[in-house]
């Protein structure tokens, strides 16, 4: 503040046309190099109960636009402008701040939140209307094996069905389980692994599934819930919901003095999870499809710095929450720009072909991506690409 | 094992039900409104307790009682603000009033106390607990019920064996008479919203641990209790606190055997079957009005 004034002390001494020159100039050069910015739109939860997600989303496309720019952002000088809108984790919301960047920003792109009945509700529309959209986070495997032909759905995240053989696999394999216990949230997301997970077992003849259970996301006690899957002879639980019922299923188990183990989907990392269920929270192993500890790759280690740099609440990989949010949105972030580059436009058709069909490798964070979309695969991660993890105090720890 | 595990998950949010159902009561025995915040006056206990204890680091039990004495103010404010202005000029427009006034202070706790859901630390009462045949039962859930039910027992013996108790309700029956005889009409009505609001805080401490805290945790409570009042007879206290229980045994039994997707539409259906049955409520008796 000092500084400035006293810049405004000498500014104000100097003669008049020094002031009017310097002026002039930067208009000039305003003119000269900033063609229209390419806008990137951003639905997702910015508050509620899932804000985590939302904010750590925006911090891997912050990063990952604040690199492109940088380096003189896309097609010849073009910056890249991210324009972001809250859907509260609600479809309705959702949709409306959609259409809202579709036709009054006219945004390039749109990138998802956590929820997958928002971007459910999304899809029909960027599918109509040409746009594309990325998913970074929700997971609902209709999202891009949505029918539409041609697509503009793309996603860097997981999907529910290859997450779904992951889940049952590992609670084989960890805990020896033979009969899996699900509790499912009673929404689209719920349904699109309830879909998942049965045919997974079909296809998993070491693990079958001993019942099912769909719960309401005010649902306080979830105690008769898990007695039928105890009584059933559920010898593990997998668990598929958002952070805050995800911890009144634990708190429950906590109280029952069950000590089954859990195996989550990914959908409890978006919250306050520890907080939420208390001294069980780390019981539940859930999958992820990065995470910061251990040894890191180069991109890791740049971008790890680059978050500390930016965030400087960030002292480690401890401290920050929701890292697969950061991460698959930094990656996708990317190959979007590549895309666009390939593509020599921002015209949604030419830049779906691009991404279809992308020459150029890329060295990402999660994985080094070689062709990650294809005409009839529109999803960049795979099983093979899931880790497991879980969590250790606030910090969340891998454990394969 | 099925059974009992839902019986006891029951009792314990049933309390919960009764608790804020008997808010319902006190404010209708005393001056036949009722208020229909009493949901948010419950998150509204949670919320303040958790940001004493919490926020603050204030001592838990200093904590509890300045959340408590909080609701009861803010019951007392409900009937200035929107019960009493409507009552005095015959209109029973305090009916939409209470429900406003309740999505006011929602959003009021929204914008202050954030969107984000938070969680209650754990404490002897959640970390403690006695196995009953094979059963894990917490401190907290055999507590709720017995407050529960000592606070049912406690209104019901101050209405019918107290002075001041007799003095209340005799300010429903004739308000003119009472102030003839020396009661204090306003003051003894607003003194039930605040001892209304003082219940639903306390059920709104007591379920905090078990449930997260948000802006709209008591929404659903408070509907459902509303059902639970109507159900059990308003007019009666014991009915009141026993329809929680029922309902919430119910709904207990219920989410075991078929799970909660049929929760609601089986609970409020039978709600519906009991009240055709015996339209003044499981407990209650016919108004008689003399003319």
């Amino acid at each position: 503040m000092w500084k400035r004034c006293s810049m405004l002390r000498d500014l104000r001494g100097a003669p008049l046309w020094i002031l009017a020159t310097a002026v002039l100039l930067s208009l000039a050069a305003a003119t000269a190099f900033a063609a229209d910015p390419v806008k990137i739109g951003h639905v997702a939860a910015l508050s509620g109960a899932s804000a985590q997600s939302g904010e750590a989303i925006t911090r891997g496309l912050a990063l990952a636009i604040d690199e492109i720019n940088d380096k003189g952002g896309v097609l010849g000088g073009r910056k890249l402008e991210l324009i972001q809108r809250d859907d509260e984790s609600n479809p309705p919301k959702g949709l409306i701040a959609a259409r809202e960047l579709i036709f009054q920003e006219k945004v390039a792109a749109i990138f998802g939140g956590i929820d997958t009945p928002v971007s459910l509700a999304i899809v029909p529309l960027v599918n109509k209307e040409k746009t594309l959209f990325m998913g970074v986070w929700a997971a609902g495997t209709g999202i891009t094996r949505n029918g539409a032909n041609p697509n503009y759905v793309f996603r860097v995240s997981a999907v529910d069905d290859d997450v779904d053989i992951k889940l049952l696999k590992y609670a084989n394999e960890k805990f020896k389980a033979k009969k899996a216990g699900l509790m499912l949230i009673n929404n689209p997301w719920g349904q699109s692994n309830e879909k998942g997970l049965i045919a997974a077992a079909k296809d998993n003849s070491a693990i079958a599934i001993a019942g099912v259970s769909k719960f309401e996301n005010n649902d306080v006690d979830m105690v008769p819930h898990l007695t039928r899957l105890k009584e059933a002879g559920a010898d593990a639980i997998i668990l598929v919901v958002n952070a805050p019922p995800g911890a009144q299923m634990m708190k429950s188990r906590e109280r029952m003095g069950w000590t089954v183990p859990v195996v989550s989907h990914w959908g409890i990392s978006g919250g306050r999870f520890p907080e939420l269920a208390g001294p069980t929270a780390g019981d539940a192993h859930f999958v992820q499809t990065y995470s910061f500890f251990g040894k890191l790759s180069p991109a890791g280690e740049r971008v790890l710095a680059a978050l500390k740099k930016k965030y400087p609440q960030i002292k480690g990989p401890e401290d920050i929450f929701s890292p697969v949010g950061t991460a698959n949105a930094y990656d996708a972030m990317h190959l979007l720009a590549m895309a666009i580059e390939q593509a020599g436009s921002t015209d949604a058709n030419a830049v779906r072909s691009a991404l279809e069909n992308l020459k150029a490798t890329y060295q990402g964070l999660i994985k080094t991506y070689n062709l990650p979309f294809t005409p009839e695969n529109h999803d960049a991660l795979g099983p093979n690409d899931y880790i497991m993890v879980r969590y250790e105090g606030d910090k969340v720890v891998p454990v394969e | 094992m099925l059974v009992s595990s839902a019986l006891i998950s029951g009792l314990g949010l049933g309390s919960m039900y009764g608790l804020l159902a008997l808010g319902f009561h006190i404010t209708h025995a005393v001056s036949n409104t009722v208020n229909f915040a009493q949901g948010s006056a419950m998150m509204l206990g949670a919320v303040l307790c958790f940001t004493f204890w919490v926020t603050f680091h204030w001592p838990l039990t200093l904590a509890v009682i300045a959340a408590l004495g909080l609701c009861a103010v803010w019951g007392a404010i409900v009937e200035r603000i929107a019960v009493r202005p409507f009552v005095q000029r015959g209109s029973n427009a305090w009916l939409m009033a209470t429900v406003a006034l309740g999505i006011v202070l929602e959003n009021v706790v929204l914008f202050t106390f954030g969107k984000d859901p938070r969680g209650m630390p754990a404490g002897v009462l959640t970390t403690n607990s006695v196995v009953v045949a094979g059963i894990r039962i917490q401190l907290l859930q055999l507590l709720i019920p017995i407050v529960g039910l000592l606070l049912a027992a406690a209104i019901q013996i101050f209405f019918r064996r107290f002075h001041y108790g007799k003095a209340l309700l005799a300010v429903v029956q004739n308000k003119d008479a009472a102030r003839l005889m020396g009661i204090d009409v306003e003051r003894v009505v607003m003194a039930s919203f605040a001892l209304s609001g003082l219940l639903a805080g306390i059920a709104g401490i007591m379920v905090a641990p078990l449930f997260t805290i948000s802006s709209t945790m008591g929404t659903l409570f408070g509907i459902k209790a509303f059902a639970v009042a109507i159900l059990g007879g308003i007019g009666n206290a014991w009915g009141v606190v026993l329809a929680g229980l029922i309902y919430g045994i119910a709904e207990a039994l219920i989410i075991a055997l078929a799970g909660s997707t049929y929760s609601q539409i089986a609970t409020f259906a039978l709600v519906i079957l009991a009240l055709a049955i015996r339209p003044t409520g499981l407990f209650g008796h016919a108004e008689v009005k003399k003319v």
